[in-house]
């Protein structure tokens, strides 16, 4: 359910490296999943900088407010624009066209921080 | 999907968690939120039929030769003048006015009435009702052995016809009867709170579960409150505990139609005279759409210009009109539509335009 590859997050965001220092980011099934129809999603400005575990943004679901948390440092590069009109692309795909940020990754040892899918899937399961 | 043991259950929590409900707290009940897509079961009552478990509303028999007595001074409304099998809207207001509950009171006999507040009033109606009760007068609540399931939408009636013989197109809106539904003894009203038509159905509890089963095998969806809280919203009618409470009047909260207070005998009938004669009113409950990005949510400051001037007391996205909607309590002068406010969203305005409520008007034939 977790693909292989990316890095993933406490806050249930993750982030795939694009192998020449940007990666896109984006929040995992088991979190759209608890959100529920996703209606609107806030996102920082092309240019802006982002913090690992830091505030990044917004997201919305029918009945409830949420914060985003970005999982990687660095400037942001690109952001999904098709999310403002069609939010529940990150219910119908959040690992591919509900993606959220491409960013410029500031310090390539933040991504070592993060859980492989086999440790997020165990850190689900020990959070159920 | 934990059972919380502090919180009560409906009789049908345990068919919920098989379909795999989320579940919140509630007025002091677990109940379903959602099962899946919370706009899709929306789009179920809209568009076919979805079912509600409301069980956790009270269901209070008030009964004997001082019934009417005693429901002539709290309600609203003249309970003189409802038929028996009818239903009507009505309000318990206090000695000022202000908005205890709002509910349905059905006259199931000549001195039988079945009085339905919302879960989180049950007990300060009952308290208000045994406060004011005079000689020859029973007050039963009967919610734990009573259970409660909204079958609404456009195909509502078509499904449940097939599971009695009473013609239900002989069953109006606004009126209910007995009947034997999938074999149980039931009353059906044809009431609800979602905009559309339906029925509610009462029922044993222990016979919940299997009408339940057959509605659902039948098509209806099964729809948690998420989807109830858009779907009235949508149809404009208010939430207690959001949109009105004991510190709104129903002039403001438009509701007036439903108030009848020259009447002997009814408590709130001075104040709520005077409080008729005072129109029109400081403030009243207004609906707006948002024309900028943004959902403005139950707390959020309305604004003209720099001057807050109320807060949204419901609002949200609409799946069935694609807008994110609102209301909430502005002055009087602001609440003509389409007048041009903001809403204050995460410290910025956000453009607003007043409209009529409701928001959504089903079409009848």
């Amino acid at each position: 359910m977790n693909p292989e590859g990316l890095k993933y997050s406490r806050e249930h965001e993750w982030a795939r490296s694009d192998g020449s220092g940007a990666a896109t980011v984006g929040i995992t099934h088991f979190a759209q999943d608890n959100l529920g129809d996703v209606v609107f999603v806030e996102l920082p400005d092309v240019g802006e900088d982002v913090v690992q575990f830091e505030k990044m943004g917004e997201i919305e679901s029918v009945k409830a407010v949420s914060d985003l948390y970005s999982p990687v440092s660095g400037r942001v590069l690109e952001r999904n624009e098709a999310l403002t009109d069609s939010p529940e692309l990150v219910n119908d795909s959040p690992y591919g066209d509900g993606w959220m940020l491409r960013v410029e990754v500031s310090d390539s040892s933040e991504m070592d921080g993060l859980m492989s899918a086999a440790d997020y899937t165990a850190f689900l399961d020990a959070e159920a | 999907m934990t059972h919380d043991a502090t919180l009560r259950h409906t009789p049908l929590y345990a068919a919920h968690a098989a379909l795999g409900a989320r579940f919140a707290p509630f007025a002091g009940w677990e109940m379903p939120t959602r099962y899946g897509s919370i706009i899709d079961e929306t789009r179920a009552v809209r568009g076919g039929a979805g079912l509600f478990d409301v069980s956790h509303m009270g269901r209070i028999e008030i009964g004997g030769g001082g019934a009417l007595g005693l429901l002539n001074a709290v309600l609203s409304v003249d309970p003189h003048r409802i038929r028996t099998g009818r239903a009507r809207y009505n309000l318990i207001c206090d000695e000022r006015g202000g908005i205890i509950d709002d509910c349905i009171i059905y006259r199931r006999a000549e001195d039988r009435f079945l009085l339905i507040p919302n879960a989180s009033n049950t007990d300060t109606v009952l308290d208000w009702l045994r406060e004011h009760s005079g000689e020859d007068v029973s007050i039963a609540n009967v919610t734990e052995d009573v259970a409660m399931i909204a079958c609404q939408g456009p195909s509502a009636a078509e499904t449940l016809q097939r599971l009695t013989d009473r013609d239900l197109s002989r069953v109006r809106p606004f009126r209910a009867v007995n009947a034997a539904v999938s074999g149980a003894d039931a009353f059906l009203a044809r009431t609800g709170y979602t905009g559309e038509d339906g029925f509610e159905i009462m029922l044993p509890s222990e016979r919940a579960a299997a009408l339940w089963e057959s509605l659902m095998e039948l098509g209806a969806k099964a729809c948690g409150l998420g989807a109830r809280d858009v779907l009235r919203l949508e149809a404009g009618l208010p939430l207690y505990g959001n949109d009105i409470d004991t510190s709104t009047n129903p002039y403001e909260a438009r509701l007036g139609r439903f108030v009848e207070p020259d009447r002997e005998g009814y408590l709130a009938g001075e104040e709520l005279r005077q409080l008729r004669l005072e129109w029109p009113h400081e403030r009243r409950l207004t609906g707006f759409r948002v024309s900028g990005r943004g959902i403005a949510r139950p707390g959020y400051k309305i604004l003209d210009g720099e001057w807050a001037i109320g807060l949204v007391t419901s609002g949200g996205p609409s799946p069935t009109l694609d807008l994110n909607i609102g209301m909430g309590y502005v002055p009087t002068v602001h609440s003509e539509p389409e007048t041009l406010l903001d809403v204050e969203i995460r410290g910025r305005p956000v453009e607003v335009w007043t409209v009529p409520l409701p928001f959504y008007r089903r079409r009848t034939r």
